[in-house]
């Protein structure tokens, strides 16, 4: 391969800082804390799910301005920021002047221990510089700050500050034209290679190149959003040497809106993803808004939620019931796989050494189809699954013409309910006594099992119940009526 | 002036310069802008002398047995690991029971007692080298059979302590007589504290063998002792010191001291400074939490509902070790009643050993659970007969002529009724009640609920040894001051409010008044900052020493400028004599020319209380604070989702010191018990592992959990008691404001079965314990 740099480049307090000596697996949080001794930002859980150490990374906008995006610093490899504006909580204070979020915490009293504010303050940071022309509410400022526990204040003065410090215009000097100036000198866009052929953190910046890479090293650690694979890092200490970060690649990066379809690079962000995967159906902006938190959504990825298997990832269930298809690269063959077939047993895929996923496609669903999804989890924000249903069914004059069911959370993978998907077949949605055969039938799909989200009789009766509310939602009931949360009568796209 | 021994010539009520210009008023937490600016320094954040190690802990990977094998080579030679350190190192006592109980090692010996004991630590150059080591250890632990369960420790007689009743009448034989009768079992669940700022503690070995321990601890004269005890040192050899915690809860009340404990070890060992910061995780799995328990109730009651008798029996979950639950169990007891007046009553509690990590302080210092207990009970009683619960609650209320609590104390200064009327009319009650019954008529899935509930907490130490309090001031000849006293600063506010009562005391403005770290070295012999004591104690012992030496200046200024005491006012930065004033600072200066003493101590004491555990009969509280909430919510019967739709509180601080600090305590209490009575759920597996260690797995409230409508009132009014200016202590009370909402899920249930079917809602009402009782209940329909 050719590496053309061997350091990476971060923009800090306005200057571009290059930083060359650097394990693979080291956090953007150890070099701010142990490093820069940058204090601010507080390691809570470092699994990246309390926010105590959340950033704003910088980048060039799909404008003329700076995107800024909150991440937790804490599950982010520092390898993961080269390019990027990293700011601080230290950074936000200008002349002695407290930053407009900063000031508006202190004056609704919205710290007491204080040990989460720094996150809070740059998660509203993010929030602050986003544009909302039609200001913002309270539902869009608990979006914002779903990644961020506080223990102390019961989160009201805290949303009190962000509408209060949010409904003026920004200015507070961020993203200014310099930003923009120093980013591009930061922005090498070359691959990158630190270290040596047994240690090496690289991100390349063509599928080629990564291709090759991976043919050489196929025992090194795929990363695009590091969500999961921080914490092989922080929580199970695995001995991670070689690192392939996939964020640069922009054709991976990339979303392709046609027609009938979409096609989403397996490195794009859920954040890069939101407007084309949110305009499938509401609710799966509604899954998207309560999957991880901005923070997560920020970095993570939708090709990561399929590539690791994982039986409660969010996104798997939602994509079979659509028929996505998965694109998987070994060096230069391309091989395409119904997504449900990438998924064989148990923490197992239909993935050889050396092969890697680097697009999904999807169809977007005609007329007839009628398409439910449902996320159940003890907390509705930044909870993972107890169990994830998504319904698509074809319906022509009432007339269930044929359905495909896949759920997340009842199996050792995500999985189809053929048998309720059959037994739903030319059934009427306007007689309810004919629906049972098919709830019933999901016993005969899942055998769930307990854990400490949910037990196995839980999962079941509520699978269950999942596919009553679809049908009775599809034959017409309002969803105010049957939801909590997610109501599709009122479906805006939320934030990112 | 009142005068009494605890506050010489002052009135705790009244100031003495005859204005308030800082209390009352809704001043900032003194560290905002520094929280806001990342510029407020926690443990870790200090910056570390060099040469500091770093130390991670190697853990038990069993919850019962013998340690048979204990392989330690390869964490000895594992790359930067400078010592490991196991219980033969320690030079002390290895004992850090806060009780005295002898049951609680700081680093497990021959046997462990719970999975995830520490055994060993490490210390090394770097905190993930310590932790890659820790993992390297080969710990055999011998076959034996864990109690998990207050049920299998039930079975097997396994107690920390013996049973204790608190018991009035014969609740037996009026059960018997009682015209109507029901019982049940209640499991009540745990809670983590989950501080944002994980326990944390920096030693630094000092001459002469003296330790020096910067710690995350609301009980900063404990570490000392802990410290002391194990490096086998007299107390005065060490000093330990905190500024703040990020969160505490009673999490960092005595289970602090075995990290800032192990921290002084490998700092012996070594002769180097060592850090001990604890992983979350780990955090969750070595460190105790709110107890779970099971209660078991019966209840009798007449045709209206006035209860007659009733009897609950509380088997609690302690964990391995004794720690704080005798007095954390007694508080159950004391608060089995909550406002209700029952003329037979027992509330027996039963202290199980059990082989999981010992539980401990948090938040309402088992209150919670009595009170959460009894609300149950008028729950299901209300249901049974077909009464709306609100009047049910009002008519078994304490009032005229029934007053006396089952321990013997007058609930003197009751004021539920009013506070409960009150909520009842800010809320809308009754309109939103028949708005509810229309709504569930024609709703197949979702169902609302709605329920007031009351709160009665006894404000003091049941210790009553520990309702003491120091101060220390200085003040300087610039006019500056200099305050210290032995609470500790967790996000509460403290030091906002003491350093209000101070500059007042003065006549200067707050921020003339400097805040510092709680140390060991200024005032001795603390109390932890705990039982929501933490401003009636410590800004009375502030004031009464601030008051010595403006008494001082008054005198002084009294014979310089030739005038009386009484003529003598501090106020605006000035001191008033006559019709002259004179600069504060200035008379500062000329005080210190002439030689008059210009710091002191202060000193109080809790006045009134006693308390006789062998008979069950006392005033273990110096007043009561009171509060309601009313709740609405909304469930799925599907799924068992829930949703807090609107809370209106009415809560009671007496006349209050700082009304948004305050206001901010009720929001965070409410929302804290709002987690633990729906979405916080601790899950142990058949091995006794915590599988819920980490904030992905363990879950307190998020913003969007928080009611879209929040209503917070104080009540006003003024404690009846001499506390400081009239304030009642607010630090615990709000958390038990939340059973609102747990008897309004109840109320949505309850809907759905005729009132012969008793609603099994389990605390904490997740998602699946909703589902569960919805489910049972319809399955019970005849």
């Amino acid at each position: 391969m050719q590496a053309e740099r061997h350091a990476i480049h971060i923009v800090r307090r306005g200057k571009v800082v290059e930083i060359s000596d650097f394990a693979p697996t080291e956090t953007l949080l150890d070099y701010l804390r142990l490093r820069e001794r940058a204090i601010g930002t507080k390691e809570g859980c470092a699994e990246g799910d309390c926010g105590a150490c959340t950033v704003a990374l910088g980048r060039p906008g799909e404008g003329e301005g700076t995107e800024y995006r909150p991440v937790n610093a804490c599950i982010h490899l520092l390898g993961m920021a080269d390019g990027a504006e990293v700011i601080t909580v230290e950074d936000m204070a200008r002349d002695g002047e407290l930053h407009p979020i900063q000031q508006s915490m202190v004056e609704h009293h919205a710290s007491q221990c204080g040990f989460c504010t720094p996150g809070f303050v740059m998660a509203l940071f993010a929030l602050y510089h986003r544009e909302a022309p039609d200001g913002l509410d309270r539902t869009q400022v608990n979006d914002a700050i779903a990644g961020n526990l506080c223990r102390c204040t019961g989160y009201k003065p805290i949303v009190a500050a962000a509408l209060d410090a949010c409904a003026d215009p920004v200015f507070d000097g961020f993203g200014t034209d310099e930003t923009i100036m120093a980013l591009k000198e930061a922005d090498k866009g070359k691959t990158l290679f630190v270290g040596d052929e047994n240690r090496f953190f690289a991100a390349p910046v063509s599928i080629d190149e990564l291709a090759a890479l991976y043919v050489l090293h196929p025992d090194a650690t795929l990363v695009a959003g590091a969500t999961d694979v921080g914490l092989w890092i922080t929580k199970q200490m695995r001995p991670i040497d070689r690192v392939i970060h996939l964020g640069r690649i922009r054709e991976m990066t990339a979303i392709e809106d046609n027609p009938d379809s979409l096609v989403i690079g397996a490195a794009a962000t859920y954040a890069d993803a939101w407007d084309a995967l949110s305009k499938l159906d509401p609710d799966i902006a509604e899954v998207l808004r309560r999957l991880g938190s901005p923070q997560v959504r920020a970095v993570g990825t939708v090709g990561g939620n399929i590539a690791n298997g994982s039986p409660i990832g969010d996104t798997p269930p939602l994509l079979i019931a659509l028929g996505a298809e998965t694109m998987l690269r070994h060096g230069g063959d391309i091989r395409v796989l119904a997504l449900e077939d990438f998924y064989l047993d148990y923490g197992k895929q239909d993935r050889q050494p050396g092969e890697f996923v680097e697009s999904f496609r999807v169809e977007k669903p005609g007329p007839n189809t009628a398409f439910r999804a449902y996320k159940i989890s003890k907390r509705f924000d930044q909870d993972i699954s107890a169990v994830l249903a998504a319904f698509a069914l074809d319906i022509h004059q009432g007339i269930i013409r044929s359905a495909k069911i896949a759920f997340g959370g009842m199996a050792g993978i995500p999985k189809r309910a053929r048998y309720a998907e059959k037994a739903l077949k030319d059934i009427s949605l306007n007689d309810p006594s004919g629906w049972q055969p098919a709830i019933d039938a999901l016993a005969r799909d899942f055998a769930p099992m307990d854990d400490h989200r949910a037990s196995a009789a839980y999962r079941s009766q509520v699978a269950g119940g999942l596919l009553k509310k679809a049908l009775t939602e599809i034959a017409g009931e309002d969803t105010m009526a049957t939801r909590l949360t997610g109501t599709r009568e009122a479906a805006d796209v939320g934030l990112t | 002036m009142s005068g009494s021994p605890e506050t010489g010539t002052l009135d705790p009520q009244v100031n003495t310069t005859g204005e308030l210009r800082s209390v009352r008023t809704s001043v900032r937490h003194d560290s905002a802008a520094k929280h806001v600016s990342g510029a407020a320094l926690y443990v870790d954040d200090v910056g570390e002398p060099a040469g500091t190690l770093q130390i991670a802990i190697g853990a038990s990977p069993a919850a019962k047995g013998p340690i048979v094998g204990l392989d330690l080579d390869a964490v000895r030679t594992a790359p930067g690991v400078v010592a490991v350190v196991t219980a033969a190192d320690i030079p002390g006592h290895n004992e850090i029971s806060p009780v005295g109980a002898g049951d609680d090692p700081l680093l497990a010996d021959t046997k462990v007692l719970f999975h995830g004991q520490p055994v060993f630590i490490v210390a090394a150059e770097t905190r993930e080298a310590a932790r890659r080591a820790a993992l390297l250890a080969t710990i055999r632990i011998g076959e034996a059979e864990p109690l998990l369960t207050v049920e299998a420790a039930e079975a097997a007689d396994s107690l920390i302590s013996p049973d204790f009743n608190i018991v009035r009448g014969d609740p037996g034989k009026a059960l018997e007589t009682a015209a109507n009768r029901m019982s049940g079992n209640f499991p009540i669940g745990g809670q983590e504290h989950f501080y944002l700022e994980g326990q944390a503690a920096l030693a630094i070995p000092q001459e002469d063998g003296d330790m020096f321990v910067l710690t995350s601890t609301q009980h900063p004269s404990e570490v000392q002792k802990v410290v002391a005890e194990v490096l086998g040192l007299p107390i005065n050899a060490v000093v330990s010191e905190v500024r703040r915690m990020g969160g505490g809860f009673g999490g960092k009340e005595s289970q602090a001291c075995q990290w800032a404990g192990l921290a002084a070890l490998a700092a012996r060992v070594t002769g180097r400074p060592c850090k001990l910061r604890l992983d979350r995780d780990d955090d969750m799995v070595m460190t105790g939490k709110r107890h779970d328990m099971l209660a078991r109730w019966q209840v009798g009651y007449d045709d209206d509902g006035m209860l007659e008798a009733a009897d609950i029996t509380f088997l609690a979950k302690c964990g391995f070790s004794t720690d704080l639950s005798n007095s954390v169990i007694d508080r159950t007891a004391f608060h089995t009643d909550n406002a209700y007046f029952v003329p037979h009553i027992a509330a027996r509690t039963k202290r199980m050993r059990t082989n999981t990590v010992s539980n401990t302080a948090f938040r309402g210092f088992g209150g919670p659970q009595g009170m959460l207990a009894i609300e149950h009970v008028m729950d299901q009683v209300a249901h049974r007969l077909r009464i709306d619960p609100f009047d049910l609650r009002m008519r078994n209320l304490y009032g005229p002529d029934r007053d006396v609590t089952p321990y013997g104390m007058t609930v003197f200064d009751n004021i539920a009724p009013e506070v409960m009327e009150k909520t009842e009319a800010l809320s809308g009650y009754r309109a939103r009640r028949r708005e509810i019954a229309e709504h569930n008529a024609e709703n197949p899935f979702l169902r609302k609920g709605l329920a007031i509930t009351p709160v009665k907490f006894g404000i003091s130490f049941t210790a009553t040894h520990l309702n003491q309090a120091g101060a220390l001031v200085h003040v300087y000849t610039d006019g500056s001051v200099h305050l210290n006293h032995g609470g500790t600063e967790m996000g509460q506010g403290l030091f906002t409010k003491v350093a209000q009562v101070v500059a007042d005391e003065f006549g200067i403005d707050l921020d003339k008044v400097k805040i510092t770290a709680t140390t060991t070295a200024k005032v001795p012999n603390t109390s932890p900052t705990a039982a929501s004591s933490g401003t009636d104690l410590n800004a009375m012992a502030a004031r009464i020493a601030a008051a010595r030496i403006r008494e001082r200046l008054t005198d002084f200024a009294a014979e310089t400028y030739d005038s009386v005491a009484a003529d003598i006012r501090f106020r605006d930065n000035q001191v008033f004599v006559g019709n002259r004033a004179v600069g504060f600072a200035d008379l500062v200066r000329q005080a210190y020319m002439a030689r008059i003493s210009l710091s002191s101590t202060g000193f109080y004491r809790t006045p009134k209380i006693h308390w006789d555990r062998e008979k069950g009969q006392g005033r273990p509280f110096f007043y009561f604070a009171y509060g309601a909430s009313c709740s609405e919510v909304t469930i799925d019967t599907l799924t068992g989702e829930l949703r807090v739709d609107r809370v209106d509180i009415v809560h009671d601080v007496g006349k209050s010191l700082n009304p948004a600090i305050d206001i901010g305590q009720i929001e965070g209490g409410f929302v804290q018990g709002m987690g633990w009575l729906t979405t916080e759920e601790l899950v142990w597996d058949a091995g006794g592992r915590l599988r819920t260690h980490a904030p992905s797995t363990y879950k307190i409230p998020t913003s969007s959990d928080v009611p879209a409508e929040f209503n917070v009132h104080l009540h006003d009014g003024i404690n009846r008691e001499e506390a400081i200016y009239g304030s009642k202590a607010v630090g615990e009370p709000p958390l038990m404001l939340a059973i609102s909402v747990h008897s309004a899920i109840f109320d949505a249930i309850a809907g759905l079965a005729p009132p012969v079917v008793a609603i099994p809602l389990d605390a904490p009402a997740t998602p699946e314990a909703i589902l569960r009782a919805v489910t049972a209940v319809r399955e019970a329909r005849p």
